[in-house]
């Protein structure tokens, strides 16, 4: 895992595409530029970090967490409360907050790994609730259901980020590093072992791939990448409340690596794109439909959504536009009239 | 600090049995489903909250008599389960576990989505099944539906287990369970036994729910905890095992109600999740090797 730039830029096309999507971005707030969508663009810039690490762990090790908020959550509490209570900095507190719910994510996956199946689903997301009920308990730390206001802005050389386009700036130069490190494990030694505990978990182990310390690791780095996310949340909202990280966030988190597409890295961008530009749809279209204002009635529209995604296109929107590409290729059409001829 | 006399332990340890009889029934729907088609439900919790809510729509809206409303609830929970089987698992049956597990957390969540739109935000209630004042049992007090839930629990299990052993039907759901390519050798319709058990776990969700529904609020939202809790029994007995499944589930309710009055109730959803954390972990060691003697 030791990140080495070597085994990204050996591929061409990751090159391409990360210099394509770092121009598309740089100059995306020169023609889009509203509050509105400046803070649109900031959220899906957090959330396509946590979407990272989930298909990290989903796609690549094929085990699922349902408690994905809980670790975003954490990193957000943990630099709210380190930041406002203890007077932390920012940065210090963002670090701190990734380190501690790292170790938490180590705690849980030590036992859960050492079984058969699929144990992670349900350990995640019972996690998830018990922090739930922890952040609404633990009222003197936490402040309960109301929330924890007054969270500073990060800062930069000395200069505290406090427009909007300064951190959109921010944000997505976090989630490209992030996405060059995703792309740096699914290359390296590391990613091959997941891929092949994904194939087959006993043919990984017959060839010597600890299956249990591969999966603890990728649940560690991406429970990080969730906290990370979760500190940005926090230092750009100000204010953090409990409903922000609840068995509904878990579950759009997987609707984004889903939607984006479980086996890239690449999908977690367009995934927690498409779905929280949807939501923002559903909320006004929603009460159209049912005559109620209240959002929750997404809901149905999410289910839904899940089960057909998995059913007729199980790789996402990458997968699905990676066969139509390779469809499309000319070489492969004619090789195609080849066979049949 | 409160003082507690033995009643109180007693009427802990009652409730707390009828509580975890309906992690029972849960959980052993959970288990018929896994064995049988190999899923992982995540949905269960919503079969055990439709159930409730149907029973009331039946009792309420249709005016039908109370037990009417019961069975009527139950069988229409079992016909939706074997909807959802065959419209949400079945054609994803050769995915990988990894599709099957978010589809039915889609599922789950379309469930709960459409149960809001019928219904909303309002909770609901049933009358208890005989009415009157509670029973006095040794200075306990305990509500006379309590009862209800253990005794319809009793009778449930032996229906289960007469069914599993003795019918012929129940031997070919058996035989799946135990190994599915040799059961489709011997000519038995394993498709059609996956959609039977999904039908079966409805079924035995829903009876959960209409049990429960006078003692507590149905409400669209009720799923999710009580799904999860049947869970953390369905794992005690490592998802196979219904006997120690039986056992786990009256743990739980014990503990949960213990903790409840004695320590804090804010925390009581929590307890279960702690618990599964211990039973996780109590899982990976090997106990059948601590106590064997070396030779």
């Amino acid at each position: 895992m030791t990140p080495s730039l070597s085994a990204i830029l050996s591929s061409r096309k990751n090159v391409v595409g990360l210099l394509l999507l770092a121009v598309f971005l740089g100059t995306l707030p020169l023609w889009l530029n509203t509050p509105y969508a400046l803070s649109t663009l900031i959220l899906i810039a957090i959330y396509a970090i946590v979407t990272m690490g989930l298909c990290l762990l989903m796609g690549y090790a094929g085990q699922v967490s349902l408690g994905q908020a809980a670790f975003f959550g954490l990193g957000a509490y943990g630099s709210a409360i380190l930041s406002t209570r203890m007077g932390w900095s920012p940065w210090l507190a963002l670090v701190a907050s990734a380190a501690i719910t790292g170790g938490i994510a180590y705690l849980i996956g030590l036992p859960i790994f050492r079984l058969q199946g699929h144990y992670l689903a349900l350990g995640t997301l019972a996690f998830g609730l018990i922090v739930r009920v922890v952040l609404n308990e633990g009222k003197t730390i936490t402040g309960g259901p109301t929330g924890l206001p007054g969270i500073p802005r990060l800062t930069l050389a000395g200069v505290a980020l406090k427009s909007d386009l300064a951190y959109y700036y921010l944000a997505w130069g976090v989630a490209l590093l992030a996405l060059i490190m995703a792309l740096n494990i699914v290359n390296s030694r590391f990613g091959r072992a997941l891929r092949a505990i994904r194939e087959g978990q006993e043919a990984a182990e017959s060839l010597g791939v600890e299956v249990a310390r591969y999966k603890l690791r990728i649940l560690v780095t991406s429970a990080i990448y969730a906290s990370v996310a979760g500190s940005l949340y926090a230092h750009y909202m100000i204010f953090v409340s409990p409903n922000a990280f609840d068995f509904d966030t878990s579950v759009r988190l997987v609707l984004m690596a889903a939607v984006g597409g479980l086996a890239s890295v690449w999908g977690a961008p367009l995934g927690a794109a498409v779905i929280l530009l949807l939501s923002l749809v559903l909320r006004e279209v929603m009460p159209l439909l049912t005559g109620s204002s209240s959002g929750e009635q997404q809901l149905v529209a999410y289910g839904v959504l899940l089960v057909l995604i998995m059913i007729f296109m199980p790789d996402g929107l990458t997968g699905a536009a990676s066969r139509a590409w390779r469809r499309a290729q000319p070489l492969a059409v004619l090789r195609r009239r080849l066979r049949r001829a | 600090m409160l003082s507690y006399a033995f009643k109180d332990y007693v009427q802990f340890l009652l409730s707390g049995a009828s509580t975890g009889c309906i992690y029972v029934l849960i959980a052993l729907g959970l288990i018929t489903i896994y064995n049988v088609s190999g899923v992982i439900n995540l949905a269960q919790g919503e079969f055990v909250m439709l159930g409730a809510m149907l029973a009331v729509v039946f009792y309420r809206q249709l005016h039908f008599p109370l037990w009417l409303a019961f069975l009527g609830a139950v069988l229409a929970i079992m016909l939706l389960g074997a909807l959802v089987q065959r419209v949400t698992v079945y054609p994803a049956r050769r995915a990988a576990e990894v599709t099957l597990i978010i589809i039915t957390i889609g599922t789950a969540i379309a469930l709960r989505g459409i149960a809001l739109l019928l219904w909303g935000t309002t909770s609901y209630s049933l009358p208890e099944f005989s009415p009157g004042p509670p029973l006095q049992l040794g200075g306990a007090v305990l509500a006379r539906q309590r009862l209800w839930i253990i005794g319809t629990a009793g009778i449930v299990l032996l229906l289960l287990y007469l069914f599993f052993e003795f019918t012929l039907l129940g031997k070919a759901v058996r035989a799946c369970a135990i190994n599915r390519q040799m059961a489709e050798l011997l000519g038995i319709n394993t498709q059609g036994m996956a959609l039977l058990s999904y039908a079966i776990g409805g079924g035995l969700g829903a009876i959960a729910g209409v049990v429960i529904a006078p003692l507590a609020l149905v409400s669209y939202d009720m799923g999710l905890s009580l799904g999860l809790k049947g869970f953390v029994v369905a794992i005690m007995g490592g998802m196979v095992n219904a006997p120690a499944a039986v056992v786990g589930g009256l743990i739980l309710g014990i503990v949960e109600s213990f903790s409840a009055g004695l320590v804090s109730s804010g925390f009581k959803e929590a307890i279960a999740f702690v618990v599964l954390f211990v039973v996780l972990v109590g899982r990976t060691v090997p106990w059948e090797n601590l106590f064997r003697r070396r030779p």
